[in-house]
């Protein structure tokens, strides 16, 4: 009786603490804060997770990174405010391709660089030729692996970039030739690694293949978007302005941007809390329910192009027996995890691709099952989990990994009997682990590129450097083949479908949940809307007081 | 005197040396490489980087080459941030940490030493009990609790102060004292305990019955003997206080050293680890060397070889 | 930061003659004195409780540390969990228990380590004397200005995170103060005249070192022990911090800390009651610490 009433009255301190700070939450005291004052001066004010490692773009990989150069670079076309699929011009005025998507022509416009340069089709070629250039060692130059040569001239078997299908016809006049049909080559271009840069600063600070040329720091910046470099304190902020020079300047509504690299989240949020950011880059998923709660205006939940997946190391036993896989994936309770353990209205992940790409239906094919799973396991000799080999979850330390990770193993103990353990190391050893196949099952996820499957369905093709799980399918590597050059979009499509199933049924990966993009925004930030992929076009933002 | 100071010197070359090579080789020995990538990398590209930044040579080799070039005062480049070498994060960094560190020992020694010693002047009354539980409660509770706890209270509730960031005066009070209140409960106890002992000596009994004023008696005779403890002790807590802001510094989003080294810990930058190593060594090496001088000026008996 | 508690000053209690030849009384009158200290043997007490309620309540907890509730999440403390529950829905009680159970272990066994490294370094420095002190000795100096907290980081990021490892990596760092102390007590000790007649009698150094000189050290070496375990465990919370600290699903106390201290205002259960613990553990050992410094060194005559 006692001890009860001991509780409730904790119960009731532990409330009232909770209802105090709430209230101190919601109720601004004292003057303007940071947040006001920009809002009149037309600054947003973003947290951009970390300090981003350049600012270059054939060599950055890095969110933080991408966030910054589309203030500061624009490249053929840039991406809509609404639209995930149809893009805005951008230094391309019209496009257009022939009957098969296989060259694309682009017809440049005026446009400056900061240092007065004119933008020309030769930028792009030059840009193209760097990225590509094997000494320059930029990682993402796959990307443009869709261009006819590129790979070869990648690779090193050729030196020649005049075989490489891109050219400059005139001053103002791009031409493009690809591998294949490819008609979301336009939403390919979007991303930072076919941006261009300004030759002529290049060549003065170390030239084309020069890792650590000078020309992409503060004082030597050269660019071509709506926004220019002004400040640059590491580990403080980075702070753009309006170009003037910028084609569109008209359009362009900000005065100018300051982004914070925030690693530490409780710290992100402070900032947010006390009136120091307009958006932030993430938030904890412990406390999305009482964001939710409290200020529900300021919560934004939305759907990201990016799947969360465990891969599973197909060449060690007993994974290499697919009963196993199968078993492991069809136990998790992916529904309970999104609403207990993410909370970010995350979807529970059916297949490898996430949903929300045009004309491909994601797939429904792994659905919650213990019974079947339970069936599986003992088929493949574990029944009840009896005689199942120790295993371990490889994680890279994170806090939401570990909390994923053990709820996972909570599920397989409950449901199957049988015993995970969960190890987790740095990034880069993490990296190495996986590369290695020196792991039982890993933690993975993975973002589109652009908004299409092949985004997702290329790298479990036999030997590509992302599988990563020791799994190989002829059948599913021919698919993917007659993907690339399908002539019509639904019937590509439909091919990658098939690609899909056979993933799936082979299961050398678990799906877990589709990403969310789960952020906290000043109400008065106007033009933000939901992107698939994350690519605000910073020129349609602006601040509105009140 | 001279002859102990280049002695010590000497030594401390010696020990930056032993260093090097030991961080060298735990660091060679890590898996993984500051070039894995999310993305895989073409093999014949990963050597392409690989070689530009020297890797492509055996680690003794490497060993010799970062070597001479350290000597030289160059640290090499960041393996990870563009266009930064090592020796510009230092200039860039080290400078706010000192900053950082030297605002934090103030408010330790401003806090700590008076509290010791009242505490052990006026030993057993409330005076005594309150400054040293607080001190108690400094020592105990862990800097990633108290950071918060303070940015809760003074930055969230109460809006007096800025909860991150390192723009002006006031956004250096809060992470200054998180850092600070850690080392002022040390001060507090070993001034305490410095000046139990010199109270505790006869001949201030003697003085005492004599007559001669207790805050002579405190000021003239014994502060000098009971704040060795103290002095001894700010080698290690000038260095803790540098090279353990790790927290502090994550927790208030200060640029200093410290969220390099952790950073460059995570990401495998190999010559950013080297460099901040040393760095923090030769931080070390010198405190403990001003620390020797200053204690044996202090107390004339120490003067051995 | 974490590391700082073993490196403080503490001036090894000169042992007096008098007291050294007569063993058994020495131990008698320290004990004499501790009883005195309220405070001393109050923390004692308590921290005996604690270790009792960490080691056996587990055992008498209807809940393991492990079974999750996924539909209850993190709940305040309740009729049924009287610590509340934690985000994974796992009573907190017997998470605070088990958390106690390694923090106590990470600070018990890297202080044994310490201990072990320490005596036997300090003591055979002091004994030997001469150039083998005067270089050992300087060996620890040049040790001193090691960064070490890096050095932790970096082993555990090199090799991973297992248990045994920390214990060593900490158990390394911690030994230089125990060593300096033990060598000074080991002089003080060999002019004394039962050592010399010892030493007169033949006795192999091994056997001195072992049935003479470590035993009459012991007084200082438990003092600085009971203050590395504090230390250890703030060290074991930092590197917590850091997210190199014990594995999942296990938890030390330091875990506990830090994922309570996320979410602090939403769910201050969640860092109330490990911190408490951890606070209260570490006030206990400290507090005892200091009270047996001044039991076993008079002299000083703390409280």
């Amino acid at each position: 009786m006692i001890a009860g009433m001991m509780i409730s009255n904790a119960t009731r301190f532990f409330r009232g603490a909770l209802a105090t700070l709430c209230c101190s939450l919601l109720v601004a005291c004292g003057g303007p804060t940071e947040a006001d004052r920009a809002v009149e001066e037309g600054i947003l004010l973003i947290g951009n997770g970390s300090e981003p490692k350049g600012l270059d773009p054939q060599l950055v990989t890095g969110v933080p990174e991408s966030q910054l150069l589309r203030a500061l670079m624009e490249g053929l076309v840039a991406p809509d405010p609404n639209d995930d699929l149809a893009p805005a011009p951008g230094m391309a005025e019209t496009w257009e391709s022939n009957a098969d998507y296989t060259v694309w022509t682009f017809n440049l416009r005026d446009a400056k660089w900061t240092n007065g340069d004119p933008v020309t089709a030769g930028d792009f070629v030059y840009s193209w030729q760097r990225i590509l250039s094997p000494a320059l060692g930029a990682e993402y130059a796959e990307m443009l692996y869709v261009i006819r040569g590129a790979e070869d001239f990648h690779a090193g078997r050729t030196t020649d970039f005049s075989q490489v299908g891109v050219r400059a016809i005139d001053d103002r006049t791009l031409e493009v030739t690809l591998e294949g049909p490819t008609p979301h080559f336009l939403g390919m271009l979007m991303h930072t690694s076919f941006l261009p840069v300004n030759p002529r600063a290049v060549e003065e600070h170390g030239g084309m293949t020069d890792r650590q040329s000078g020309w992409s720091t503060l004082e030597n910046y050269v660019s071509n978007g709506p926004f220019k470099l002004k400040t640059w304190v590491t580990n403080q902020v980075i702070e753009v302005e309006r170009n003037p020079d910028y084609w569109d300047a008209a359009t362009v509504q900000l005065n100018g941007i300051r982004f914070f690299p925030i690693d530490n989240v409780g710290t992100e949020e402070a900032m947010f809390r006390d009136g120091r950011l307009h958006l932030t880059h993430t938030v904890s998923p412990d406390k999305i329910p009482s964001f939710r709660a409290e200020m529900p205006d300021k919560l934004r939940i939305e759907p990201y192009l990016g799947s969360y997946f465990y891969r599973i190391n197909t060449t060690r036993p007993p994974f290499n027996d697919v009963r196993v896989r199968r078993a492991l994936a069809l136990a998790i309770d992916k529904q309970l995890l999104v609403d207990r353990v993410t909370q970010g209205g995350q979807a529970p992940a059916t297949g490898f691709t996430p949903s929300g790409i045009a004309g491909y239906p994601a797939s429904t094919a792994v659905q919650y099952n213990p019974d079947e799973a339970r069936r599986l396991l003992a088929e493949a000799g574990y029944p009840d989990g009896r005689g199942f080999p120790s295993a371990e979850i490889l994680i890279n330390t994170s806090e939401s990994h570990r909390k994923i990770a053990q709820a996972l193993q909570a599920m397989w103990k409950d449901k199957l009997g049988i015993d995970v353990g969960i190890y987790n190391q740095e990034w880069k050893v993490y990296l190495d682990s996986q590369s290695q196949l020196n792991y039982d099952i890993s933690r993975a996820g993975w973002i589109g590129d652009y908004v299409h499957p092949t985004s997702f369905l290329d790298i479990f093709t036999s030997g590509n450097g992302n599988n990563d799980t020791g799994w190989s399918n002829a059948a599913y590597d021919a698919l993917i083949r007659r993907a690339r050059v399908a002539q019509a979009e639904d019937e590509r499509m439909q091919i990658l479908s098939q690609a899909e199933a056979i993933l799936l049924d082979e299961m050398p990966i678990i799906p877990i949940y589709w990403y969310t993009r789960v952020y906290l925004k000043d109400p008065r930030v106007q033009g933000w809307e939901p992107k698939l992929l994350d690519n605000h076009p910073y020129k349609y933002v602006s601040l509105r007081a009140g | 005197m001279l002859k102990i100071i280049a002695l010590r010197l000497l030594q401390g070359v010696l020990v930056l040396l032993a260093i090097y090579a030991a961080t060298f080789f735990l660091v060679a020995m890590t898996p993984g490489s500051p070039f894995s990538s999310e993305r895989a990398i073409r093999p014949e590209i990963l050597a392409q980087i690989e070689a530009f930044y020297g890797y492509d040579k055996p680690a003794l080799e490497r060993f010799w080459v970062a070597l001479v070039n350290m000597l030289q005062g160059e640290f090499g480049p960041s393996a990870v941030y563009a266009n930064r070498s090592v020796t510009a994060i230092i200039a860039e960094a080290l400078p706010v940490s000192l900053h950082l560190g030297g605002m934090a020992l103030l408010i330790a020694l401003a806090l700590g030493i008076p509290a010791g010693i009242v505490a052990a002047v006026r030993r057993n009354t409330w005076l005594d009990y309150v400054p040293m539980s607080a001190a108690m409660v400094g020592i105990c509770l862990p800097s990633f609790v108290m950071g918060p706890l303070l940015a809760l209270v003074f930055g969230i509730t109460l809006r007096w102060l800025p909860v991150a960031g390192w723009f002006g005066p006031n956004y250096w009070i809060l992470p200054a004292a998180t850092l600070g209140l850690v080392y002022a409960a040390y001060f507090a106890r070993l001034t305490r305990g410095g000046m139990l002992e010199m109270l505790n000596q006869d001949w201030v009994r003697t003085a005492r019955a004599k007559g001669v004023p207790e805050r002579r008696i405190i000021f003239r005779h014994c502060l000098k003997g009971g704040l060795i403890p103290a002095i001894t002790f700010l080698g290690p807590a000038l260095a803790g206080i540098i090279s353990g802001s790790f927290v502090v510094e994550t927790i208030f989003q200060v640029p200093g050293l410290g969220q390099w080294f952790v950073r460059g810990a995570l990401n495998r930058d190999d010559f950013l680890i080297l460099g901040l190593t040393l760095l923090f060594a030769a931080l070390i090496v010198v405190m403990n060397l001003l620390v020797d001088i200053a204690q044996v000026a202090l107390n004339p008996r120490l003067k051995h070889g | 930061m974490a590391d700082l508690a073993s490196k403080l000053p503490l001036t090894p209690a000169p042992l007096v003659p008098e007291q050294l030849e007569q063993g058994s009384s020495l131990w008698s009158d320290a004990w004499a004195r501790l009883r005195k200290n309220k405070l001393a043997l109050g923390s004692l007490f308590v921290f005996i409780l604690i270790c009792l309620f960490c080691v056996v309540g587990p055992w008498l907890s209807p809940y393991d540390s492990q079974t999750q509730n996924l539909f209850s999440g993190a709940a305040p403390p309740s009729a049924q969990h009287w610590f509340g529950t934690d985000t994974l829905g796992r009573d907190l009680m017997v998470r605070v228990m088990e958390g106690g159970r390694i923090s106590l272990l990470v600070g018990l066994v890297a202080t044994s380590v310490s201990l072990l490294i320490g005596v036997i370094y300090g003591a055979t420095a002091g004994y030997v004397g001469g150039k083998v002190d005067a270089a050992m000795m300087r060996f620890v100096d040049l040790l001193y200005a090691l960064p070490f907290t890096i050095f932790v980081i970096l082993l555990m990021v090199a090799f991973g995170r297992s248990l045994w490892l920390m214990f060593i990596a900490i158990g390394c760092v911690e030994w230089l103060t125990m060593a300096r102390i033990v060598r000074a007590g080991v002089i003080d000790l060999k002019k004394q005249e039962f050592v010399e007649a010892a030493i007169s009698l033949g006795l192999s150094n091994r056997r001195i070192i072992l049935r003479h000189l470590i035993p009459n050290v012991l007084g200082p070496v438990i003092v600085i022990a009971t203050l590395t375990v504090p230390a250890v465990m703030l060290l074991e919370a930092f590197l917590s911090f850091l997210g190199l600290g014990v594995q999942p699903p296990d938890a030390s106390w330091g875990v506990l800390i830090n994922e309570g201290q996320q979410n602090m205002e939403i769910f201050a259960w969640l860092l109330i009651f490990p911190a408490f613990f951890f606070a209260l553990t570490l006030f206990c050992l400290n507090f005892l610490g200091d009270g047996l410094r001044d039991a076993l060194d008079p002299k000083s005559a703390g409280d």
